[in-house]
Formats: C-alpha cells, structure tokens, sequence
C-alpha cells in the first residue's frame, strides 16, 4: 500500500463485465496481501500442533497430522525472506497439495475468498523484490491494495537448494 | 457375467504368457516332463474355462491343442519343432479370439477349421508316425541322457530328498489325525516312517529295498485308508510335486493296498512297470484321473478364493492403518476419562479394530513357499549340470509374510540357493573323499519368532575357504595381511558380502562363494532385516535372515530426547541400557566423546541431542540417560536419549521429499496421540556419527575389529598428562571409573586430601607431587581405582584420550610409580604403576591382603610373560599378597629354572608367546621333571571356549583373566590350597 500504487485505485472500478473472473483466497504474510487460486487449496486450519523436525531447513517449520496423513508446514515468513513473526498471534496453515505431497504454509492470517478480474492483473513489476518476485506469479490491483499471487510450485520447490538449512 | 469375463481375459492372458515361454523351453528341453504337464495343465485350464464361460470358438481350438499335447505327454509323440510350432499357432489364435473377445464382449465369428484339422492331423499322424516314440526319445538331444521321457517317477520328482520331506509331511499330519492314529499304534513311527518312505521310493523306480510294507498286516478301515492317502496327498502338495505325478504316486499306492493288505508280495511289479519306457498301458489310467483331480480341485479352489487388485488391497492396508492410528488415539483419550460411557463401546471398537487390521494383513499376507517354488528347478537343473548331487529340503514353507516382503526377498533367497549349489556343495567324489554322503544337501528353513521370519539356508558343502578369501582381500586391498591376523575366522568370511569381492573373475574357483552377495545384503537391509552367516570349512554354511513380517506396520521404540520424541525401529535395537552418575554404568567422556563401557567392551555413544542439534543451549546431556544400544550391520553403538517410552506399534509413512536428504530419519509416522514424529534411521545415524560412512560397511567393520583387536594384543589405555614431561598412561581396565570433582568439595584430613565419594571418604594422590593443591576453583579431574571396599582418587590434569595400543614398555623405569615408557599414539608415554600409588593412599591396600592370605609360609611363584609390562604390573600386586615372585619372559628360561632344581609351588603363564608359547610349556612342564605336580594357571587377555579346553587338554590347572587381579590373586589361593589338601 505505498503512495506509489495509488492508481491502482482506479482500474477497481466496477467493471467487471469483460476480462475473466478468478478466485483467490487471501493471506497476509508480515502485512502484505497475498493470494493463492482456491482450487490449489485444500484446508485452512487455524493454529495447531506442529512437531519440530529437527535438522530441517529453516523454511520448514515442522510436521502436523491433518486428519491422518501428515503434512510438512513451511513457514512462509522466512522462505520469502521476511523477518519473523512476533510470537503474539499464532499461525494459520493453508493446506495445499503438491505432487501427491501436502504441505502446510503458515501465514500471519487468512482472509476472504476473492474473485478477481484478469482485467485488474499484471505480470510482477520488474522492480520487485527479488526475493518475493521469486515466488510471485503476479500481481492484482485491488481497491486500495495491492494482492501478490503466490505460486505455490515455486515456494515448494526446495529441489536444488534443499542444503539451504 | 463381465466381471467373470474380464476376469477370465486376465487369467487366461497371464497363462498364455507363460506357455509361450514354457512351450520354448520344451523345444529346448523336449524330455522336460515337468514342463510338458504344466504345459498340459495350462491348456487344459484355458479350454476348460472356455467351455465354462460357453466360448464354444475358444473351446474347440484349444481343445484341439490339448489333444496334441495330451499325445505328447503321454509319449506317443515326439517333441519335434514342427509340433512346438503347431502348438504355438493355436496359442496365436487362441491370443486373437480373446483380442476380439476383449473389444466386443462376444466371441468373434471365423473359422478355425483348418487350423483344429491340421492339429488333429498331427495328433492323428504323429501316432502312425511314430510307432515306437518313446524308444528313442534320447536321440534328438543326446547330452540329456539323465532325463529321458521315460524317466522313472522317482527321478522326476526329484529323488529320495522329496520323497523324505513327503513322508515327514504326511506322517506330521497323520499322527494328528485322531480317525488314523490308531492304525500305528505300538509300532516305532520312526521305523514305520522309514519303510514308508523306502516303499514310496521302491514304488516310484528308486533303489530297492527290503523293508516290509508300512502297511503290511494292519488293520484298517477303507476311511482309515483314504486318510492316510490323503495326508499323503497333502504331502505331494506340499512339496509341489506336479499333479499328474503325484496322481501317478497315488496311483500306485491305490494299486498296492490290495497286495499290501491281501498279503501278497508281488509289490514290485508297478514300479518296473513304471520304468518301462512306453508305459502306454501303464500310464493310462493314471492321467485320465489326475484329469478327474484337476478339474474338481481348480472348481473347488475357484469358489473359495477370488482374485483381488493389488492396487484395490494396498489401499485397504492404507485404510485400516489410519483406522488403527485413530483407535489409538481415541483409546488415548478414553485412558483420560475412566468411568466415560463410551468406555465398552469403545473396548469393542478397539478388539474389532485389531481383528480387521489382522485379517487384512492376511490379505497381503503369502506363504513363503512361493518365494521358493522355482528353487527346486534350479537345484535340479543345477545339480544336472553340474554332475552333482542335491537334495533340497524345504522345511516350513506355510510361514506367511507380507507380499511386498516377499517380493523383495525372492531373488536373493534364489540366489543364495544358487550359490550354494553351485559352489558351496562338492561333487560326489569329493564328498566321498571328505567322508561325507555323495548326496549334499541344501536346507530352506522358514519360521516365524516375535514378529520377525528368519530363513535359514543351510548347506553341508565345503563352507568358505579361510585362505582364499584372505588371500582375495589382500589382493583387493579391503584389509592388510596384519589386519587380517587380528581377525577371527567369522570377520574374515564376513568379507564376502563387500561389494565387488567375489564377481570380480573367476567367482567359481576364488572365493568359493558369493556372485553379489552384497546385493543380497543390501536387498536384504533395505526392507530392515539382517542377514548372519555362519560357516565352517569343510563342515558347511548357514545363512540366517532375518525380516520383518511387514514393511507397512513396524515395531518401534519411542524415546524422548530433549522434549522430542522420535521412534527407533525395534529390529536394530539390541538392548536397553540406564546410565547413571552413581549406577554400575557410567557414561564416560573422553575428550567430549561420551562412551559407555559394557560388558567389557567400549561402547561408542551418539548422543541424540547433539546429533539432532537439539536445544543447543543446554551444554550436554545429562549423566542419568537411557542408552539405546543399536546395532548396524556388524557396529553396535548407544543412542543417548532422555526417556523411552513404550514401544509401539507404528505405520511407517515416508517424509516429504524436501525433508528426504537428512540421512538420520528412516520416516515419518503418527502415534496413537495423533502426534507426528520422526522415525530415525540407525544407518544414518551411524552414517553421521562420522565412524562408518553409509555404504561403506568396511568402517563399521574395522571399528569392530579394533574393538575385538583389545582382546588379542592391544589393550585400551587411558591417556592423561599430570605435572610436567611425557604424556602419561595407564590400561584402562584397571581404572574403576573416570570423575570430576568440584575442587572446593575437597578436603584435608589428617595431612591427606580426601573427598567425600559414595559415602565414603576417598584419599586422593596428586600424580604429580608438586602439584599445586590451592585451587580451590573448578573441576579436579579424577581416575578412581577401586578395589574391594577401598577407593582411590588420582588427581591428574587433564584427561586426553583413550586409545588402543600394544603395550610394549621400551625402556623400564627408574621413577617409584613409572612401570616404564612406551610409544602410544606416536609419543613418547609414561606408564604409571597403579600399584604404588595404591600403596600411597592406602599403606595397608595390599597389606590387609597379607594378613588374609598365605601368612608365614610365604609361597613361591614363577611368572611366565613375556610382556615386561605385566611383569611390572602383577609382580608387586603378587608379591603385596604374600608370594615371592619370579618372573623370567620366556618359556625356555622357566624351563631352565627347572633344570636348575628351583622349587616353585605354582607357575603362572602367558599363554600368547614368541616361541615357545604357553601350551607348549606347560606341555613340557606336565611331561617330565620335578615341576610335573606344580599347578600352572595360564594368564591370558582372552579365552575362547576352544583355547580353555586346549589349555585342560595339555595340563593348566586353571585360568585366569590378565587384568582380573583380584581373580588373580583369588585363583593363586585355591589352586595352592587345592595342592595342600591333595598333599
């Protein structure tokens, strides 16, 4: 929400006749709006019992049991490079599934469901922080904020950088 | 009518799949008559099952092909190319009608005439064709002379072995049998067992016999009879002897019972009728009612078993593991509401819970025999081949374990068996020569013992060449010629499961053993099991395997370690050990490395919260600790853990794949809590403990042997500096325990320095005399020696390392408590004399022995050793007790004594040395001079079984331990007072 994106105000109008319409759900990670496609998600769960993996990387926060099947949580402040959460509030999981795998992303918080206009969509602005243009697939222009769609693939993708710990 | 459709498509697939490959064998192999009737039998399902569906197209092509084959086997035709091609012409068709069958659901039209005409004309021709078939069947394939079509049944089945195991069958089932048990009451079964099987063998074309008939003369009920025909049935079944033959076999039992019981003794005709070559007569019978068998089995077995999708069974296993996770759970939620309502219900959720989870397992579950149904082809083939002779003996094969085990263990079990036919078992002469019987013999073994199957494959062959296998690690640098020496027979046969050892070259003639056994390891590890081997040369090898009954469901061991739980697969944990700062064990640290000793031998230990980088801040675990002793491959070490909890029953699930390169966890799961936790991976753990590298057993298997090494010449010693010049050292068995003590707790008593320890006061002397005793801050490291009720403190300055090193004492020493110096780790060493500094604290330590002891009469000792340290060492400790000690460092000089008349009343020897080594002199001693009555104790670091009877056999009246001084002393005692009774 910096004086910069004001415009963006603008293009929220209600013109959602033409372009197509897309739902997301919303998260704010360290007072930043982010969104996933509601289809990627499959729970969202409030705090819960996460069991440490020791040895881990330090994205990942631990295990948690979801109904039987045990899901890997990764904690998205520190895998997009943002400073830690005060221990005040705790997290909320957003479940997703990732090549037969769950995991559980930790967000600050977890908002409404969304359905967004293509029309309002743009690729990431070039001048992005690296680290979160990494891990972002684009960005919406909302009315009086700005939403930063995550790609879910790519925060799970510790492939070649699993000694990252 | 589609689901039994689809079913039959697949059924008859599969079998179509495997005659194709059968019939090529049979072209191969054309006298193969167990392969010929499983041809048969193959086809005479696929056509029956055709009838049943009412596939009239299907029926009539194969039963053309039937009738082709049906000739074959009954050696009225010859297996030439033309009949193999026919025959897989009409599988051809047989495969397109069922293509046509899959797509449309009906039959497709067309016209099979030709081809049905062209079999019938073969089956028809080849008759007329071929008047005496049979006579000659040994000419098309020349080299297989051992196996001609006509080949007495006995040969078929595989020889005495079979029909042996099939009587042990029968009889366990007929002495079970309450309605036949009557019938050999009063008789030895053991004899009666015996005729039977050498009748069964007569009966079957084996070697003649004189034993009377095992039915002769008794009384029986037709019921009686049948039943005992049906135990011999279920033997023949057991053992996997084809239908058609076992039908022949009961045939001719049938045929005997009315000579047997009517008393006449012309039983010998069936089996020289059976020997003869073209038994046309002979065999007809026979195969029309093993035809009448065979249909009325497979519609029985049709109708009680059906075939179930694997997929469709995997996933039911899924789901009654999660059923199993959420009864724990809420049973664990009950244990907290006791008087709950729910209580009952919920007791018979928990039993039916456990009783689904059992029966589906059942499910998965398979008899080991199917692992093993190809083994007695191999063998046999095998032992063609290679002019041998085997008997497979296949004992248990009903033990049951878990398909995907199962799977995974089929190829090295074949190849184990492979092994040991090929190399392992000699050939006749050979066994000849050794005094063995011509006939080796392989024994598969298989049974269940708590929640684990062991397979024992035995073999009474050569076992494993010592030398050779030496000679082989040398020459692929695994291991020195000197580490060698130190290693027992049962290291050195370990090598042959390192990778590479023996498929390099000429694997027959090297090593004796081992094409990939280190695959066969490695399969074997990778679903958690073990595999042991034993072996002697000349005697014969056994394999012992070890797996878990299933991989789904393992039992684990939950600990706890720095408020974290983690579970530990039960089947690498050997045993539980408390440690504590006041218990009998210890965990000692040298150097920061804790180590545990047990049962004399040094325990490395891993400490968990170090490895897991658990809680950091705390500095180090605690002495009170669990340690879990673990065992890899062949390397034992302790994991240190907090708390252990109950072991549990645990659904192993893998982690997730950004969590798989920690090596340390093995998977994930879910207790009956619904917590996550880690399940760890000793392998890993050992692996990153940084003593053996994962893969490279080698490590593991030197660690060992460094171990084991303490026991032949080096000895553990205790590295420590105090006050100024060489490091000093001390043999760490004589050290009771390692302390700190917190200086300020140290007190002076009457001019002494004393520490209130267990207790008691215990003295303590500083090592160096000039160290300065005013600190009043910090640790005081201590070596505590302990003897009987007394215990000594020696305050040295630092504790370095133990290390394991040979104790040769260079240069004796002028200093009162220096036994000498000597190089350890590369460095000059000062090797104290505990003895003096004993003497230190305590004036009376060896004093109040005096008193106890011999007294006045002060006996003589002679000391044989070569090792000058335990001279130095036993000699004062000997003397203190009263003896007056004479120590010479070989055995020729003892013997010189005796030639010089020395009077001794006992002799203590080494048993280890250069030249003449201790049975050598005490041999001599024993065999002439005045020294025959004095008593000789061998003094020794380590004693097997074998070397104290070897030791009683040349004349040692006793034994003792080297560093067991207080046995030591104990043993001079009664062995003088036993002398003294004699007197």
């Amino acid at each position: 929400m910096s004086a910069a994106k004001n415009g963006a105000d603008r293009s929220v109008a209600p013109t959602a006749a033409s372009g197509e319409q897309r739902d997301y759900v919303t998260m704010t990670i360290a007072d930043q709006l982010f969104g996933i496609p509601v289809l990627t998600v499959q729970d969202v769960l409030g705090p819960q019992n996460i069991a440490r993996v020791p040895l881990a990387p330090k994205e990942v926060a631990g295990s948690l049991n979801l109904r039987g099947r045990i899901v890997t949580a990764i904690d998205a402040r520190p895998r997009l490079g943002l400073p830690p959460r005060d221990n005040s509030k705790p997290p909320m999981s957003v479940v997703v599934e990732h090549e037969g795998e769950l995991y559980s992303l930790l967000v600050d918080s977890v908002g409404e469901v969304l359905s967004l206009n293509s029309r309002d969509y743009q690729r990431n602005p070039p001048t992005l922080d690296p680290r979160l243009r990494d891990f972002s697939d684009g960005i919406y222009r909302l009315n009086g904020s700005l939403l930063v769609v995550l790609s879910v693939a790519s925060l799970l993708d510790f492939g070649n950088r699993s000694d990252a710990a | 009518m589609d689901d039994l459709l689809s079913e039959f498509l697949t059924e008859t697939n599969e079998n179509l799949a495997v005659l194709d490959v059968e019939l090529v064998k049979l072209e191969q192999n054309p006298n193969d008559n167990e392969l010929l009737s499983n041809i048969f039998r193959l086809v005479h399902t696929v056509k029956g099952t055709c009838g049943f569906l009412g596939l009239p197209r299907l029926e009539s092509v194969a039963h053309a092909g039937e009738n082709v084959l049906g000739k074959v086997r009954d050696g009225e035709l010859e297996v030439t190319a033309e009949a193999v091609t026919l025959i897989l012409a009409c599988l051809d068709r047989i495969r397109s009608i069922m293509g046509d069958l899959e797509a449309s659901g009906s039959e497709p039209a067309g016209d099979d005439s030709e081809l049905i005409k062209s079999l019938n004309a073969f089956a028809d021709g080849g008759r007329a064709a071929a008047p005496a078939p049979a006579a000659a069947p040994a000419a098309p394939p020349p080299a297989a002379a051992p196996a001609p079509s006509g080949a007495s049944i006995y040969e078929q089945i595989g020889g005495m072995g079979t029909i042996d195991a099939v009587v042990e069958v029968a009889f366990a089932r007929i002495l079970g049998d309450l309605r036949v048990k009557s019938v050999f009451e009063g008789d030895s079964i053991d004899h009666i067992q015996g005729y039977m099987r050498d009748h069964l063998a007569k009966m079957c074309g084996g070697p003649d016999t004189t034993a009377p008939h095992p039915l002769a003369g008794r009384a029986m009920s037709d019921t009686q009879f049948e039943a005992i025909c049906g135990h011999l049935q279920a033997g023949l079944n057991t053992l996997e002897v084809p239908q058609q033959i076992a039908a022949m076999i009961m045939g001719l039992v049938y045929a005997e019972r009315d000579s047997a019981t009517g008393g006449s003794t012309s039983a010998a005709e069936p089996p020289a009728a059976e020997a003869a070559p073209p038994p046309a007569a002979a065999k007809a019978p026979p195969p029309a009612k093993k035809e009448a068998d065979g249909d009325a089995k497979e519609s029985a077995v049709a109708n009680q078993s059906i075939r179930v999708n694997v997929e469709l069974l995997e996933n039911l296993m899924t789901m009654v593991s999660e059923l199993v996770l959420t009864r724990n759970q809420v049973l664990q939620i009950l244990r907290k509401h006791k008087d709950s309502e729910f209580a009952a219900p919920l007791q018979r959720l928990n039993h039916v819970t456990s009783e689904l989870q059992e029966g589906v397992m059942k499910t998965r579950m398979q008899p080991i025999g199917n692992a093993w149904a190809k083994l007695p082809r191999i063998i046999r083939d095998l032992s063609h081949e290679l002019k041998k002779k085997i008997d497979l003996v296949m004992i248990g094969q009903d033990t049951e374990l878990d398909r995907q085990v199962l799977e995974m263990i089929k190829d090295p079990l074949t190849h184990m068996v492979r092994n040991s036919a090929d190399h392992a078992i000699e050939t006749p002469e050979e066994r000849r020569r050794a005094g063995k019987p011509e006939t080796g013999k392989i024994t598969l073994n298989a049974y269940h013992e708590g929640g684990h199957i062991i397979i024992e494959v035995n073999d009474d062959g050569k076992g494993l060449p010592i030398d050779k296998i030496k000679a082989k690690i040398v020459q692929n640098g695994l291991a020195t010629e000197a580490e060698l020496e130190n290693m027992s027979d049962q290291q050195i046969q370990q090598y042959i499961f390192k990778p590479g050892f023996s498929t390099a070259a000429k694997v027959t003639s090297v090593s004796g053993r081992g094409v990939g056994m280190d695959v066969v390891r490695t399969n074997i590890e990778k679903i958690g099991g073990t595999i042991e081997l034993r072996s002697q040369e000349g005697k014969g090898t056994r394999f012992s395997i070890k797996i878990p009954l299933t991989l789904a469901i393992v039992s684990a061991l939950v600990v706890e370690c720095a408020g974290e739980r983690f579970a530990i697969p039960q089947i690498s944990v050997v045993e539980l050990v408390r440690a504590s700062s006041n218990g009998e064990l210890k965990v000692e640290r040298i150097n920061d490395t804790p180590v545990l000793r047990l049962r004399n031998k040094l325990l490395p230990l891993v400490s968990l919260r170090e490895k897991l980088q658990l809680e950091l801040e705390a500095e180090r675990d605690s002495d009170d600790t669990f340690v879990v002793v673990t065992q890899v491959g062949t390397y034992q070490f302790g994991i240190m853990v907090d708390r252990v909890f109950d072991t549990e029953e645990i659904v192993v699930k893998p982690v997730s794949p950004i969590l798989r390169h920690i090596e340390v966890f093995s998977g994930n799961t879910i207790l009956g809590d619904g917590s996550v936790i880690m399940i760890l991976d000793p392998n890993g753990i050992a692996a990153a403990s940084g003593q053996i590298s994962m893969g490279d057993a080698d490590a593991a298997e030197k660690q060992m042997l460094r171990s084991r090494a303490i026991n032949d010449e080096a000895v553990p010693l205790l590295l420590f500096r105090a006050g100024q010049g060489a490091p000093k050292a001390v043999p760490l068995a004589l050290v009771a325990r390692l302390e700190e003590i917190d200086r300020k707790t140290i007190e002076r008593s009457n001019d002494r320095l004393v520490v209130q320890y267990r207790g008691q006061l215990m003295p303590l002397v500083a090592l160096d005399p000039y160290q300065d005793n005013s600190a009043v801050e910090g640790q005081q490291p201590v070596l505590v020696f302990s003897d009987r009720d007394h215990s000594m403190g020696l305050m040295v300055d630092e504790i370095v390392d133990i290390v394991e090193a040979k104790l040769n004492v260079d240069l004796a020493a002028e200093t009162p408590g220096r036994i000498g110096s000597a190089i350890i780790a590369g460095q000059a060493t000062d090797i104290i004399d505990t003895g003096h500094y004993l003497s230190q604290a305590f004036a009376d330590w060896f004093g109040s022995r005096r008193a106890d002891s011999v007294g006045d009469n002060a006996k003589r000792v002679l000391m044989v050793d070569d090792s000058a340290f335990f001279r130095n060492l036993l000699s004062p400790q000997l003397q203190a007790a009263g003896f007056i000690v004479t120590a010479v460092d070989s055995g020729d000089k003892a013997l010189a004594l005796a030639e010089a008349g020395e009077h001794f009343d006992l002799i203590i020897s080494d048993i280890e040395m250069p030249g003449m080594d201790g049975f050598a002199f005490c041999e001599a001693v024993k065999k002439s001079g005045h020294w025959q009555q004095t008593p000789i104790i061998a003094l020794s670091s380590h004693a097997s079984p074998k070397e104290l009877a070897k030791g009683r056999a040349v004349g040692f009246d006793d034994y003792v331990a080297k560093y067991d001084r207080e046995g030591l002393v104990h043993t001079l005692n009664e062995a003088l007072s036993e002398v003294r009774g004699a007197a």
